[in-house]
C-alpha cells in the first residue's frame, strides 16, 4: 500500500504494529513456559511466567494510549480505522492470553509438590500444542494481514474444543479411579479450561484480522463440532 | 560605498523626486484655488444671486446664468442618466458575454474621451441648424450626450463589482432576472451608482464648449426651453474675456460658484463611496 | 484426535460463510428523488464529467467527496442548471427529478430552481433586512398577507436554527450577522420557498467550528423533509452528515455507497487512498 501523505502517520502505525508483535511474542513465550512448568512441575519457571505478565500488561496499556492518540489526532477511516481498532482489540486478546498463561503457571506452582499422576498431563500437552500452533498461526496471519489464513485458524478452533472434551473425560476417569487424585486433577481441569479460553481469544484475533483485511465481520456463531457438547 | 548605503541613496533620490512632483502639483492647485477664492469672494455679493447679467458698465448678477445652468444640467442628467443606466445594466447583466457588449464598451470609451466641443458641434448640426435657432433644449441634449458615457461606465463597473455569489444565490432561489437586478444588484451597487451619477453631474456642470454651440447665451432671465439660455460656464467665458471690470468680477464669482458646487458633489461622491467599503 | 470430528460436518456448518460478499445486497431499493444518468459535462471543449451515474435518494443526505477539480461542484451545478448562466458550458445525458428530465431545454428554470434550492460556500445574504431576506423569495411564489408572512419568516428562521439569535433584530441588515449566522440565514431563505431538494456546495468551508457544528446539525434535521446533496472537502463532515457518499475523481464517479460502508471498507482502492490520505 502507498504511504500516507502525512509521513508521521505511517510511523505511528508502524510502531503500533511493532508493539502488537512484541505482545504476541511475549504471550506465546508465556504460554509455552506455563506448559513446561506444568509438565515438569517446575515452580521456578512458573514464577518467571507470572513475572513476565507485567511487561505484557504494560504493552497493552501503551497500545491503548497509542490508538487513542491516533484516533484523536488523525481521525482515521477505512483501512486505517480498521487497523487501529484491530490493534486495540488484538492487544486486549493477547493480554487475556497472558493472564490465562499466568493462571496455568500459578496452578503449576501449587501442584508442583504433589506430582500424583504425571501421565494425566499428557492430554493437556496436546491441547497446549494445538493452542500454540493456533496462536502462532493467527499472529502470522496478522503480520501478513492474511484473511484466508485467519479464517482457517478460526475454523480450526473446533478441534481444540473437541480436545478439551476428551481431556475432561480422561481427568474424570482419573478422579473416579482414585479420589486422592481429585485436587490434582481439578487443577488440571482448570488448566484445560484455560487452554480452551486461549483458543477462544485466538479466534477473536482471527476475526479481527479478517475484519482488518476485508472490512467484514465473520459470523457471530462459530461452527461447533459435535464433540464439543460438554461444557463444564 | 556599501550596498546598503547605495540603496539608501537611491531610495532617497526616488522619494525626493516623488515628493517634489507631488508638491509641484499641489502648489499649482493651491495657486489656482487661492486666486479663485481671493477674486471670487471679493466679487461675491447678494446681487450675484438676485440680479440678471448686466449690460456693460452696469451692475448686475448671475441669476439667469445660475438658473439656466441648473435647468440644463438637471435636464441633461435626466435625459442621459437613465439611458446610461440601462445601457450599463445591459452590459453587466444581460449581455455580459455578448459581442455587442464589447462593441458598446469600446465605443463608449471613445465617447468618454471625445472632446466636448465635438459633441457640441454634433448637436449644433442636428438641432440648431435644423430648427433655425439656439435653444436650451439643444444645450441639455449636448450635456446628456456627455452624461451617458460616464454613467454607462460606472454602472457597468459597479454592477460587475456585485459579487457573483450574490447573483448566483438569487438565481438559485429561482428569482427572475429583472427582479434580481432591481432589488438585489442595484441595491448592492447603490452607493457606487450614485457616485457615478454625481461624477457625471460634476463633469457636465462645468462644460462650456458644447453650450456655446447649442444654448448660446441669454442676457435676460429665461426659462423657455425653446429659446437660448444663459449658463454659468458660458457667462464666465464671455465676461472673463471682456474688457469691463464689472464683468470680470462677475466671472470670478461664477467660477467660484461652479468650483464650490463641483467640489461639494465630489466630496459627497467620496463619502458615499467610503460608506460602501466600510460595509 | 482430528478424526473425532466428522469432516463433512465441519464443511456443512461452515457453509453459511462460504459465499462471501454476495450476502449483502448492493444497495437497498429506496425511492430516487433525483437520478443522474450517463451525465457528461463540458466547459467549452474540456470534459469535466464523464458518464456520471448517481442517485439522490429521497430524504437522505448524499455527500460528494473527491480532490479539487474532480467535478463534484460541477455536478451539483448541473442539478439546478446553474451552469446555464455561463456560455460555453453544456451537459449531455439525463438528470431526472421525479422522473422529469432537468436538462430539457424547454424547462422553466425558475420553477426548477424553486424546487431544487442551493446553498453556497460563502454566505450570500441579500443587501436587505433579515426579514426581507426571507420574505423576498416567498413573495415571488405566493401572495400572502402580512400576518401569514410573519409566520412564514419565523418558521423558516426556526427551521434554520437561527430564530432565537435574530428574533429581536429582524429589521437589521442581513449583512450585520456573523458568518455562521449569515449562512444559516441563507439556508432559511432557501427553506422558506419550500424546495424539495437542497444542494449544499461546501457550506461550512468559510465557517468556524461552532458554526460548522450548527450547520451540520441543521442539515441532519432538514433530512426529515428534504432530499439533500452536499459537496464537502471535509471527510469527517461527510461521515457525520450523510447516509450515502459518492467519491469522484477526474470527472468520474469512482464509488457510490452507504457512508458507513464507504468509510469503513471502501470497495475501490482509489477511494481508500483518498479517504485515508494516501493521495499523490
Amino acid at each position: 500500500m502507498i504511504d500516507h501523505t502525512v509521513k508521521s502517520f505511517d510511523v505511528e502505525l508502524e510502531l503500533l504494529g511493532r508493539h502488537i508483535s512484541e505482545m504476541g511474542g511475549i504471550a506465546e513465550k508465556m504460554l509455552a513456559d506455563a506448559m513446561d512448568a506444568l509438565a515438569g512441575l517446575n515452580a521456578v519457571l512458573a514464577q518467571q511466567v507470572v513475572a513476565a505478565d507485567a511487561r505484557l500488561d504494560a504493552l497493552q496499556r501503551l497500545v491503548e494510549e497509542e490508538t487513542v492518540a491516533i484516533i484523536a489526532k488523525r481521525q482515521p477511516v477505512a483501512v486505517d480505522l480498521r487497523e487501529i481498532i484491530g490493534a486495540l482489540r488484538i492487544s486486549n486478546e493477547l493480554e487475556r492470553v497472558g493472564d490465562l498463561a499466568k493462571n496455568i503457571s500459578k496452578r503449576a506452582a501449587k501442584i508442583a509438590g504433589e506430582g500424583r499422576i504425571p501421565r494425566a498431563v499428557g492430554g493437556l500437552k496436546s491441547m497446549h500444542d494445538l493452542a500454540v500452533v493456533q496462536l502462532n498461526d493467527v499472529l502470522d496471519a496478522y503480520a501478513q494481514r492474511d484473511a484466508d489464513r485467519a479464517k482457517a485458524v478460526w475454523l480450526r478452533d473446533v478441534e481444540l474444543d473437541a480436545l478439551e472434551d476428551s481431556v475432561f473425560r480422561e481427568l474424570l476417569t482419573h478422579m473416579m479411579e482414585d479420589p486422592r487424585n481429585i485436587t490434582f486433577c481439578t487443577h488440571l481441569l482448570f488448566c484445560s479450561k484455560n487452554l480452551e479460553r486461549v483458543g477462544d481469544h485466538t479466534t477473536n484475533i482471527a476475526e479481527t484480522v479478517y475484519y482488518i483485511r476485508t472490512g467484514k465481520a465473520l459470523p457471530t456463531e462459530r461452527p461447533r463440532g459435535v464433540a464439543s457438547a460438554v461444557t463444564p | 560605498m556599501s550596498l546598503a548605503a547605495t540603496r539608501k541613496a537611491r531610495s532617497a533620490l526616488a522619494m525626493g523626486a516623488c515628493i517634489g512632483s507631488a508638491a509641484l502639483g499641489l502648489l499649482a492647485l493651491a495657486l489656482i484655488l487661492g486666486a479663485l477664492l481671493w477674486n471670487g469672494f471679493t466679487s461675491l455679493n447678494l446681487a450675484v444671486f438676485t440680479q440678471n447679467t448686466p449690460p456693460p458698465g452696469a451692475t448686475g448678477g448671475l441669476l439667469n446664468a445660475i438658473v439656466g445652468s441648473l435647468i440644463m444640467t438637471v435636464l441633461g442628467v435626466a435625459l442621459g442618466a437613465p439611458l446610461g443606466l440601462f445601457a450599463g445594466t445591459y452590459m453587466a447583466e444581460y449581455g455580459r458575454h455578448a459581442k455587442l457588449t464589447m462593441v458598446v464598451r469600446f465605443i463608449n470609451d471613445i465617447l468618454l474621451s471625445a472632446p466636448s466641443i465635438v459633441i457640441g458641434l454634433f448637436v449644433y448640426e442636428i438641432t440648431v441648424v435644423r430648427i433655425g435657432h439656439f435653444s436650451a433644449i439643444a444645450g441639455a441634449l449636448s450635456l446628456a450626450l456627455l452624461v451617458v458615457p460616464v454613467v454607462v461606465r460606472t454602472t457597468e463597473d459597479m454592477l460587475n463589482l456585485v459579487p457573483g455569489g450574490l447573483r448566483e444565490a438569487s438565481i438559485a432561489l429561482g428569482l427572475p432576472r429583472a427582479l434580481i437586478i432591481r432589488h438585489i444588484a442595484y441595491k448592492a451597487a447603490r452607493s457606487g451608482l450614485i457616485t457615478g451619477l454625481l461624477l457625471a453631474v460634476a463633469r457636465v456642470s462645468g462644460e462650456t464648449a458644447p453650450l456655446l454651440f447649442t444654448a448660446l447665451n441669454n442676457q435676460f432671465f429665461s426659462a423657455n426651453l425653446n429659446a437660448p439660455m444663459a449658463s454659468l460656464p458660458v457667462v464666465i467665458f464671455q465676461f472673463a474675456l471682456s474688457p469691463y471690470k464689472d464683468w470680470q468680477n462677475l466671472a470670478w464669482a461664477g467660477a467660484l460658484l461652479i468650483t464650490t458646487a463641483v467640489l461639494a458633489l465630489s466630496v459627497t461622491a467620496r463619502i458615499l463611496g467610503a460608506q460602501k467599503t466600510m460595509k | 484426535m482430528n478424526e473425532s470430528i466428522p469432516h463433512d460436518r465441519v464443511q456443512e456448518t461452515a457453509h453459511p460463510l462460504a459465499p462471501e460478499g454476495l450476502a449483502a445486497p448492493e444497495l437497498p431499493a429506496l425511492p430516487e428523488k433525483m437520478s443522474v444518468r450517463d451525465l457528461d459535462f463540458f466547459y467549452g471543449d474540456s470534459r469535466a464529467l464523464k458518464k456520471v451515474c448517481v442517485p439522490l435518494f429521497d430524504r437522505k443526505v448524499t455527500a460528494f467527496i473527491g480532490p479539487s477539480g474532480c467535478g463534484k461542484s460541477t455536478l451539483l451545478r448541473v442539478l439546478n442548471r446553474m451552469y446555464d448562466l455561463y456560455p460555453g458550458q453544456h451537459a449531455e445525458g439525463q438528470v431526472l427529478l421525479d422522473g422529469e428530465n432537468v436538462l430539457d431545454p424547454k424547462l422553466d428554470l425558475n420553477a426548477l430552481r424553486a424546487r431544487v434550492g442551493m446553498v453556497f460556500q460563502k454566505p450570500t445574504p441579500f443587501p436587505m433586512t433579515i426579514y426581507e431576506n426571507i420574505a423576498f423569495g416567498v413573495r415571488l411564489y405566493e401572495k400572502i398577507g402580512k400576518a401569514d408572512m410573519d409566520e412564514r419568516v419565523e418558521k423558516a428562521l426556526r427551521g434554520a436554527a437561527i430564530w432565537d439569535e435574530v428574533k429581536d433584530k429582524l429589521n437589521a441588515s442581513g449583512l450585520s450577522l456573523s458568518g455562521g449566522q449569515q449562512q444559516r440565514l441563507c439556508i432559511a431563505r432557501t427553506v422558506a420557498i419550500q424546495p424539495e431538494v437542497i444542494l449544499f456546495d461546501e457550506p461550512c468551508s468559510a465557517l468556524d467550528p461552532i458554526s460548522t457544528a450548527k450547520v451540520e446539525e441543521l442539515i441532519d434535521e432538514l433530512r426529515q423533509e428534504y432530499t439533500i446533496a452536499i459537496v464537502t472537502h471535509n471527510m469527517q463532515q461527510a461521515v457525520r452528515v450523510s447516509q450515502y457518499t459518492a467519491f469522484m475523481y477526474l470527472g468520474e464517479m469512482v464509488e457510490f455507497g452507504e457512508t458507513s460502508q464507504m468509510f469503513q471498507a471502501p470497495k475501490e482502492s482509489r477511494t481508500q487512498d483518498y479517504i485515508t490520505g494516501r493521495f499523490g
